[in-house]
């Protein structure tokens, strides 16, 4: 990597089990070097003295190591060659396949002006009537499913990805078990979907501070192909409790005093900026966008720990997963799955009476959860509770459970339909003007 | 002017080596690569001077130069600035080119070649303070004032003052003679650091006017006032930014500035979006005509979130001083808040509670403080509502952020998780929000004169009447439904009543988003009549029953266009119901 005029530094004073400091001049601030090949970039500048993180460690480094400074921030050359390709956490193909050639861009480039934006507004249809129906996703949205690590969370992903429809999709793959790894790769093939899917991928087999460098550099593709090719770009991250992890390792090697859950005090900003290249690009810019799905995996369902918690603040909405026992099978959880921008399409992109009815189902099956309570507590059920149980049950199978591929106008016949099964018009409770249209007595 | 050379770098917090004197928050642009950065003095060390840098600092290397400026961070004030979309430095978003925010890219927050139809108030001769009102011009059907200079000192003299007619903001409208015999020009431009507060009023009395926001759980349960202060916690989810939305769009104020303080790009995006097309509902303009947005949203400079809020309260302090009802909002402070633990962590300084820089709280409570209630020299009134967000970590109150916010705000607007699983809109907490100004001698006499002297009591009955509700309610949940008596369901039930009719409202319904205070007064004269009546049921299963049927048919005249023959219909069913209990 290094070329005939650079300067060569060979005295390293300090090694920590991330980061090494020399003496050097003429430095730039975020700027990559290599020791004895390997890649770090400059964290640090007080005086001459350059500290500098490596991203794959310390280990084997001598303190004679030959330091070369390449003049620039981490970098990706973008071109439409990046699809169907696979590439680690520098951008370096891993596939076999030719280096890319292209625009050299460097990664983690600046946010898009606000009033460049345009309003979200594009349904993103999955089939999944916990999500199009209860959560309905928008192109431009970026939202996490939180889940356990035992949850099915790849695959519904994977699902989510094949019919959503986009134009591109990429997949940057954090602390990402190479098993897992591999079930994207077959997934996507398998669906003749290969040549619209671009990977980053740091695996569990990768050092751990590499993968700080994957959610910027899968970004940095998205934007070259919403940006200039006014893509519908569909970016999934998974897992950013990994990278959260790295960061909290990097801050502590450099004495950083950590806020809660020993995570950095800037974890909002970093998540931030990651999230925040979620865009919906007016038609005066191309009309691309980028919509990023993400994977935040909570330990023992704890979301009060700062990485859910800052996450929740950051994206619009979260899903969740959960095994419903009365079914036997693994649905979309009603009560704490949101999406907040859902309201820019129900109704509007879909029928006008897709929020009523959502919300009366929800409070229904909330009613139906009272009610187990109760049942569990030793208590007599009123008619209405085992009603109540009945509809919830129904609901469960036919709406929320992940398997379900409707399309939104059925989902919203199907909650009907089961209204009137198992309730009357008060008790559901919904506007006159959708009931004397859709209540069939 | 002070010049010095960049010694190091860690993210955004630069040391400087300085050949001259510097000031505590100083601004300074350091050059690099071309592009020009601002930053602001944070520390000062000898010849070192650490500055926070409001842009990244990729590719800064040691030697690069910087100037220093001679003033603290300011904004300029003029006419012309309503409707416009602002950062945190106040450079207008709109103005800038491409796509992207570029580094270095500083943009005039005015416009200079705008004409402006002025009028004078003042006469030759007459004597002026600071920020008296010297002239006035309309912007967006406003009136607005152009002012004495805010830095004027002690009294002066109008020399000469512009005739009507039209001018720009660059024109001099007015010459001033002070006191020592100096003349001053004055233009339509103010200039004004925004950490210092604008004291250039008479008196600031306790708050007493009640601010109509057009949401029920606020106006009828917790009103706030002109001049008021009041926060809305909340852990993710639970409806933050749909309240402060609502809220901003349907109140009562002359101007609505909102400070996006780190949260997401879209939800500014939506109010561009829609509040040119919504329609004020007190004057009949478009919403945006009245509307400031300053945008530092997530994804933006950390070090400018800081100054962000401040920008935004500088500017309220403008309009307040010309005699006008500000609304501010800022979402979220406790994203201000980790901006300022951020760099106190670079500084390594000795962390407080979570981190938290130690003078947090003091910090909060001097920001809050610059809200209120004035009487101007002229003895006109001006004032500044604010309302601020509170984003606590892990939903948990009891962290820094909220509880310095706590001591100093008078209205507490608490979002609750279990009410927003639950989809009970807006989730704010009935029992343990509360609004301090319903204690307010003040104010009792002046919702006396404005409703009647029965509204605080019959507001107050409703409250107990919440709290109850919700003790019986945790009782059934342990005997049982049948462990405890009639009347207990009736109770809870009549609590869900006032919930489900006067707490919880459809922010996204046409005509349930906003309530006016006289429809507001008749439903809680309605509530307060059923829960009034001492109906005697049988048994628990003809409560359930009939209050449900209860609830649905008011629920249906929220949604009613008021006095419209749907409402007047659903009234009379509701009449009709309960006089069979009579």
């Amino acid at each position: 990597m290094s070329t005939a005029f650079q300067k060569v530094y060979t005295k390293i004073s300090q090694i920590t089990k991330a980061t090494c400091s020399l003496k050097a001049t003429g430095v730039g601030y975020d700027e990559l070097a290599t020791i004895n090949g390997k890649l770090a970039q400059v964290v640090k500048i007080a005086g001459e003295d350059i500290t500098l993180q490596v991203f794959e460690g310390t280990g084997g480094i001598p303190t004679n190591a030959e330091v070369v400074f390449l003049g620039k921030a981490p970098s990706l050359k973008v071109s439409d060659q990046l699809a169907g390709r696979f590439f680690n956490a520098y951008g370096q193909p891993i596939d076999g396949g030719p280096e890319i050639e292209g625009k050299e861009v460097e990664i983690g480039g600046p946010s898009v002006n606000p009033v460049r934006r345009k309003q979200p507004n594009e349904l993103i249809a999955t089939g999944i009537a916990g999500i199009d129906l209860n959560n309905t996703l928008v192109s431009g949205q970026k939202i996490p499913f939180f889940a356990d690590p035992d949850q099915p969370f790849n695959e519904v992903m994977a699902m989510v990805a094949l019919r959503a429809k986009a134009d591109k999709i990429i997949l940057g793959g954090m602390g990402m078990t190479n098993d897992d790894y591999y079930f994207f790769r077959n997934t996507f093939s398998n669906a003749g979907a290969l040549d619209r899917i671009i990977s980053f991928m740091n695996t569990t087999e990768d050092p751990a501070v590499e993968r700080l460098l994957i959610p910027d550099m899968t970004l940095t593709a998205a934007e070259y192909f919403a940006v200039e090719k006014h893509e519908k770009v569909l970016v999934l991250l998974t897992d950013m409790t990994s990278y959260a992890d790295s960061l909290s390792i990097v801050s502590n090697r450099m004495d950083q005093i950590p806020s809660k859950d020993s995570m950095p005090g800037s974890l909002y900003s970093d998540l931030a900026k990651i999230y925040e290249k979620a865009v919906q690009f007016p038609d005066e810019a191309g009309g691309g966008s980028i919509t990023i799905i993400a994977v935040t995996t909570l330990s023992g369902g704890d979301i009060t720990h700062a990485v859910p918690d800052n996450t929740g603040y950051i994206t619009e909405g979260q899903l969740y997963l959960r095994r419903d026992s009365d079914i036997g099978k693994v649905i979309v959880d009603p009560f704490r799955s949101l999406s907040r921008l859902k309201q820019l399409v129900a109704g509007k992109k879909t029928r006008k009476d897709h929020s009523q009815v959502m919300n009366a189902a929800i409070r229904l099956y909330a009613d139906a959860a009272n009610a187990k309570t109760k049942l569990e507590n030793g208590f007599d059920l009123t008619d209405y509770d085992n009603r109540c149980l009945d509809f919830a049950k129904d609901y469960a199978d036919k709406i929320l459970a992940i398997d379900v591929d409707l399309d939104t106008t059925q989902m919203l016949d199907v909650t009907w339909v089961l209204f009137q099964k198992y309730f009357s018009l008060e008790e559901v409770n919904i506007k006159k003007e959708f009931t004397d249209i859709y209540w069939k007595s | 002017m002070t010049k010095g050379t960049v010694k190091g770098v860690i993210a955004n917090m630069v040391t400087v080596g300085v050949d001259g004197p510097v000031s505590q928050g100083e601004i300074c642009f350091i050059e690099t690569g071309g592009d020009r950065l601002m930053a602001e003095v944070i520390k000062v060390v000898g010849a070192d001077v650490y500055v926070q840098v409001f842009e990244s600092t990729r590719g800064l290397k040691v030697g690069a130069p910087a100037e220093f400026t001679g003033h603290m961070l300011e904004v300029k004030l003029a006419p012309g600035m309503l409707s416009k979309n602002f950062d945190g430095l106040q450079n207008d978003l709109d103005k800038m080119e491409g796509v992207f925010l570029k580094r270095g890219q500083y943009t005039d927050p005015l416009d200079e070649d705008r004409i402006w139809d002025f009028e004078p108030i003042v006469k030759e001769g007459d004597e002026v303070q600071a920020a008296d009102w010297l002239g006035k011009v309309t912007e967006n059907s406003q009136p607005l004032k152009i002012m004495a200079p805010f830095q004027l000192e002690g009294k002066a003299k109008v020399k000469s003052i512009a005739k009507a007619g039209q001018y720009k903001i660059t024109d001099t409208i007015a010459v001033l003679t002070k006191e020592n015999g100096e003349e001053v020009e004055v233009n339509m431009i103010q200039h004004w650091p925004v950490k210092f507060a604008m004291t250039n009023y008479k008196q600031k009395p306790r708050p007493f006017k009640l601010l109509e926001t057009g949401v029920r759980t606020i106006d009828t349960f917790n009103p706030i006032v002109e001049g008021g202060t009041g926060f809305i916690p909340g852990p993710f989810g639970t409806g933050k930014t749909v309240l402060q939305h609502a809220i901003s769009k349907q109140a009562e104020a002359d101007i609505v500035i909102i400070a996006a303080c780190g949260e997401r790009a879209n939800e500014v995006v939506e109010i561009f979006t829609e509040f040119p097309e919504l329609i004020d509902p007190h004057t009949g303009r478009k919403l945006m005509e009245r509307t400031i947005i300053i945008a530092n949203t997530s994804n933006m400079p950390v070090a400018a979130r800081e100054a962000s809020v401040y920008t935004a309260m500088t500017m309220a302090e403008y309009y307040r001083s010309m005699g006008l009802r500000v609304l501010l909002m800022a979402d979220s402070t406790s994203r201000w808040a980790q901006a300022l633990r951020e760099m106190s962590n670079r500084m390594e300084e000795l962390p407080g509670p979570d981190a938290f820089p130690m003078d947090l709280s003091a910090l909060i409570s001097n920001f809050y403080g610059r809200a209120g209630y004035v009487y101007l020299n002229n003895g006109e009134v001006g004032s500044i509502t604010f309302i601020g967000t509170v984003s606590p970590a892990g939903g948990n109150l009891k962290e820094p952020v909220t509880e310095s916010t706590k001591k100093v705000a008078r209205c507490f607007y608490g979002l609750e998780q279990d009410r927003a699983d639950k989809k009970r809109y807006p989730a704010v907490n009935p029992i343990d929000s509360y609004s301090k100004y319903l204690e307010y001698p003040e104010f009792a006499e002046y919702i006396k004169g404005k409703i009647n002297d029965q509204w605080i009591p019959k507001v107050l009955a409703l409250k107990t009447r919440m709290q109850r509700g919700k003790e019986i309610a945790e009782q059934i949940n342990i005997l049982g439904d049948d462990g405890v008596p009639v009347d207990y369901h009736e109770t809870f039930w009549k609590s869900e009543v006032i919930d489900f009719v006067i707490l919880q409202q459809d922010a996204f319904d046409e005509v349930d988003a906003v309530t006016s205070l006289e429809r507001q007064e008749e439903i809680l004269n309605l509530v307060t009549e059923i829960c009034e009546i001492d109906f005697k049921f049988d048994n628990f299963l003809d409560v359930v029953d009939y209050f449900k049927k209860m609830i649905n048919l008011c629920k249906q005249m929220n949604y009613s266009v008021y006095k419209s023959e749907q409402y007047n219909s659903y009234k009379q069913q509701v009449q009709d119901m309960l006089k069979a209990h009579k």
